[in-house]
């Protein structure tokens, strides 16, 4: 046919165009450069935590959950454990929940939603950012001085609850922070749609603000008590050394104004004794702190995604 | 300012600009000499029109002449800007809406509005148009209302059976029209339209016009638009804006040229720049 004879058709011409791509070299020198950074922190990650469990696991062996029950002890190793500290722990993480949360995102939404722009409220602003990076034991001196000291006919000086309220202020600035970008995050014209159908202020941010921002805040949140949970230094300052949590006999608010301990304060005690027989202790200790951080980790991440919401 | 009656007329306003012919009818707005700051720029300068009850006020102009932010200024939505100030007066059946004891949350229930882009909240379809009615108290029944405002704004047969799904999976035109339906459920006394239909269909469109002309009655519409047929469609009356150079701040501030029955604004226009604009000849 004589269309045939005609040379290259139309379709080879623009084949050849479409196919002549030049190799992208920096792309794929940058590919491969996130490569090994993610690599090398797997990796890192991987060896830490295979050490740890390493010399954990076999306490967990010998002794299953009896070392989950274990006394707070730095003298016999084969009855010491972590039920102090547990306890201790998800007391202190109540106190966070129950102290930081709602002054911390009630001060974000005034921040964010009503505060006016002016000099004070940036000046505040700045501020907060700045707590957040403070160093963690300056919270603890501060706690020394106001929760232990000031307010010790409160708290009865070094007890759970002031180390619960020490915690809440060190993740304070965090939590503000977080909800902050989360409702920053709410486009505004989701207010507008809620002002224009003739809701107030409030109505908005309950009905509208709040609940698009929710899965930030939960994140931000649920992050921080992750951060609460694994802080050693201002804990040994507000008297997380000092002694047992009150179990049984006294009811359970006079028990908040006793003794107790942490887990990371155990590590961190266990870690320092010369005995030998106390390092297998000590990274089954952080073995249960690691799974304790993880699994309020995993709620931050199922919350998130249960509130998941698209705009 | 002293020549502020509301007797209907032709009145050649002081400046060299406004032609301004008044509405029949009895008045729901009466503007007076409005100016609109954004921090030191003035938006829109000494606007005075007047829109009157049950009928369907058209704004048009070229982009940036400041019909969004006049609009803004009838429900009190420029509150939100922080940086936004408005000068002159807006009276609202007699009352300034800008006085000091008129609570902004009250005028925007009687003074509905539609955004120029679709604005849903992220909740259920069923759930937007809900939120207005409960908020301001309805006692009768939701369900019914919910209906009623999506038949209105011609979305119900697309969404009826998915009344409990997001609204954000709807179509942009879709939204749009949830956003109008919202918008009437509260059954308010004015609506406020800001290019309701920049991202409908023709067939969506001629639903929505149709809708305007169906609930005039009952309320006052002020709409902005891009489309000269629209406005000559479906308005009553049309303000012309354009944006004039500001010599003082090199930027363009708007300006109302003429103001008059839409009929003829689009045959008989009195400003050479009207002309030019509804003829397509706008440089
Ligand atoms: N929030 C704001 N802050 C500062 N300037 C603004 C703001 N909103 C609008 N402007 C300015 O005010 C002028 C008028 O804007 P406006 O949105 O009212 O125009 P418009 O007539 O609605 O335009 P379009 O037809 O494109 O929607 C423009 O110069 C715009 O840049
Ligand atoms: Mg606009």
């Amino acid at each position: 046919m004589a269309i045939a004879a005609r040379g290259p058709s139309t379709a080879d011409v623009v084949r050849q165009h479409l196919q002549g791509r030049r190799i992208d070299y920096k792309g794929a020198l940058f590919q491969a450069a996130i490569l090994v950074a993610l690599l090398l922190s797997l990796v890192i990650l991987f060896v830490l935590i295979s050490q740890v469990v390493r010399g954990g696991i076999e306490v967990f062996q010998e002794r299953g959950f009896d070392f989950l029950r274990g006394r707070l002890t730095v003298v016999s190793a084969s009855i010491a454990g972590v039920g102090q500290g547990i306890a201790g722990s998800l007391l202190l993480m109540a106190f966070v929940v129950l102290a930081a949360f709602p002054a911390g995102i009630g001060a974000a939404v005034y921040l964010q939603e009503y505060a006016p722009d002016t000099k004070l409220n940036r000046f505040v602003n700045v501020n907060i950012r700045n707590l957040a990076g403070v160093p963690s034991i300056v919270y603890g001196i501060l706690g020394l001085v106001i929760f232990v000291q000031v307010l010790g006919p409160l708290t009865g000086g070094k007890t759970v609850m002031a180390g619960g309220l020490t915690l809440a202020v060190l993740v304070l600035p965090i939590v503000i922070l977080t909800t902050m970008e989360a409702l920053r995050a709410v486009p505004g014209s989701i207010r507008e749609a809620g002002f224009g159908v003739g809701a107030t202020r409030w109505e908005v941010i309950r009905s509208h603000v709040l609940p698009a921002a929710a899965p930030g805040i939960l994140t931000g949140t649920v992050l921080s008590i992750s951060r609460a949970i694994g802080e050693t230094a201002p804990l040994l300052l507000v008297g997380a050394t000092t002694g047992l949590l009150a179990t049984g006999g006294s009811g359970f608010f006079e028990s908040l104004r006793g003794g107790y301990t942490a887990l990371p304060v155990i590590v961190y005690r266990w870690t320092s004794l010369p005995n030998e027989d106390f390092r297998a202790l000590t990274s089954a200790a952080i073995i249960v702190l690691l799974l304790l951080t993880l699994s309020t980790n995993a709620i931050a991440i199922i919350l998130r995604n249960r509130y998941e919401r698209k705009w | 300012m002293t020549a502020q009656e509301t007797k209907p007329g032709i009145r050649l306003d002081t400046a060299e600009h406004a032609v301004e012919r008044r509405p029949a009818g009895e008045l729901v707005f009466d503007v007076q000499d409005l100016s609109v700051y954004y921090g030191e720029f003035r938006a829109v300068r000494e606007i005075s029109m007047s829109i009157a009850q049950n009928q369907i006020t058209a704004l048009i102009g070229p982009s940036g002449c400041g019909k969004t932010t006049m609009l803004r200024c009838f429900n009190r939505m420029n509150d939100l800007i922080e940086t936004a100030r408005v000068e002159g007066k807006i009276l609202y059946h007699g009352v300034d809406l800008y006085e000091k004891s008129v609570d902004p949350v009250e005028v925007r229930r009687r003074i509905g509005m539609v955004f120029q882009k679709p604005n849903p909240f992220p909740k259920s379809i069923y759930d937007n148009v809900a939120f207005g009615p409960k908020i301001a108290g309805f006692k009768g029944n939701m369900d019914d209302l919910v209906e009623q405002s999506l038949q209105k704004a011609a979305l119900w047969d697309e969404v009826k059976s998915r009344l409990k799904e997001s609204a954000t999976g709807l179509s942009g035109g879709q939204q749009q029209r949830l956003c109008i339906a919202r918008c009437v459920a509260v059954e308010p006394d004015v609506i406020l339209m800001d290019e309701p239909c920049s991202a409908l269909d023709p067939i969506a469109t001629g639903k929505v016009e149709d809708l305007m002309q169906d609930i005039k009655d009952e309320y006052t519409i002020v709409i902005v638009t891009h489309n000269m047929q629209q406005a000559a469609r479906v308005s009553d009356m049309t303000a012309f804006f354009t944006a004039e150079v500001n010599e003082e701040q090199d930027r363009r501030t708007g300006v109302l040229v003429e103001y008059d029955k839409t009929e003829r604004i689009f045959t008989n226009p009195t400003d050479e720049r009207t002309e030019n604009y509804v003829t397509g000849r706008f440089g």
